[in-house]
């Protein structure tokens, strides 16, 4: 590790970013529960409405110009906005960092509209509901964001080193 | 009236499920596809309990009904062709998931406690899926409704 971090770090600087991005807590049944809820609540959507739980779906239908059933999309979306803070609020935790730079979230925001509008899915829509069914189309495009990802946060943190 | 309340509590389970997991953690989310440098394997967690859930409660929603509740019918995805688009799309999605550390079904819970961050990356990218369309639009009719 020590020689890991002189290789890595030319400045002080440097360093004390690159730690802060480092080392997030292993926390597997915290992982899971949040995974079975994502899944309850991927059924119920199905049972209910008859839809895919998937947000680039659901965003998209009230992105102007608005799908004729746009009032169960705001709903969902208040929903899963309201709902984070109501559990904060009783107590809850929920562990939180972002260490991009607010340029590279803005670029990485406006590659990531334009990737889930052409490949009509995203991790909910694709790679929960769509490889919950077996589709060949969303184990496809799983397959290739989460390599292309894999990809791009290699280069990211260890070619580049932005 | 009675579908909006259910369609509001079950993206309140979706927003809960998703910013206790970790999806909605961008430093979480990047080390998990960081391998080859501070890994943590916690999203696969994420990602099995709600493939596992949702394969479950999908053969069960689909065996005891022939429609859903509040619809006459299930809306589900018919195209089966794996084309370009498809592939180039999810690529260009890895790419920016990768930069940012946050997907949509991340951000958007993360929209409610996530401060400036989020609104950023979520404001880009609604712009960005604007642009596809109207792109998408000058070459084609008006893409389909998801």
């Amino acid at each position: 590790m020590q020689a890991r971090r002189n290789d890595a770090c030319r400045c002080a600087a440097k360093m004390i970013k690159r730690d802060e991005m480092m080392e997030t807590e292993f926390t597997p049944w915290l992982s899971l529960a949040g995974g079975v809820l994502i899944g309850l609540s991927a059924t119920l959507l199905m049972a209910m409405n008859g839809r895919i739980a998937g947000m680039t779906g659901i965003l998209t239908g009230i992105i102007p110009p608005f799908s004729t059933d746009w009032a169960w999309r705001i709903a969902f979306l208040a929903g899963a906005i309201v709902a984070p803070g109501i559990y904060l609020f009783a107590g809850g935790e929920i562990a939180y960092a972002v260490p991009v730079s607010l340029p590279l979230l803005t670029l990485g925001g406006l590659i990531v509209g334009v990737g889930v509008y052409y490949g009509a899915g995203c991790t909910s829509g694709h790679g929960v509901c769509g490889m919950a069914r077996l589709s060949p189309r969303s184990i496809a495009a799983t397959a290739t964001f989460m390599i292309a990802t894999a990809v791009t946060v290699y280069v990211v943190r260890h070619i580049a080193e932005i | 009236m009675q579908k909006l309340i259910y369609s509001g509590l079950i993206g309140a389970i979706f927003g809960l499920g998703i910013a206790i997991s970790g999806m909605a953690n961008p430093a979480k989310v990047l080390n998990f596809f960081d391998v080859a440098g501070s890994w943590d394997p916690s999203l696969i967690f994420v990602m099995g309990g709600a493939l596992l859930t949702t394969a479950l409660g999908y053969r069960l929603v689909f065996g005891a009904a022939s429609k859903p509740l509040f619809d006459a019918e299930f809306h589900l995805p018919i195209n089966k062709i794996i084309d370009a688009r498809l592939i180039a799309g999810s690529a260009t999605f890895g790419i920016g998931w990768g930069i940012a550390g946050f997907c949509p079904g991340g951000a958007i819970p993360a929209l409610g406690f996530g401060g400036v961050s989020v609104i950023a990356f979520t404001g880009a990218m609604v712009i960005g899926i604007v642009l596809a369309r109207a792109l998408d639009g000058l070459r084609h009719k008006p893409a389909k409704a998801f």
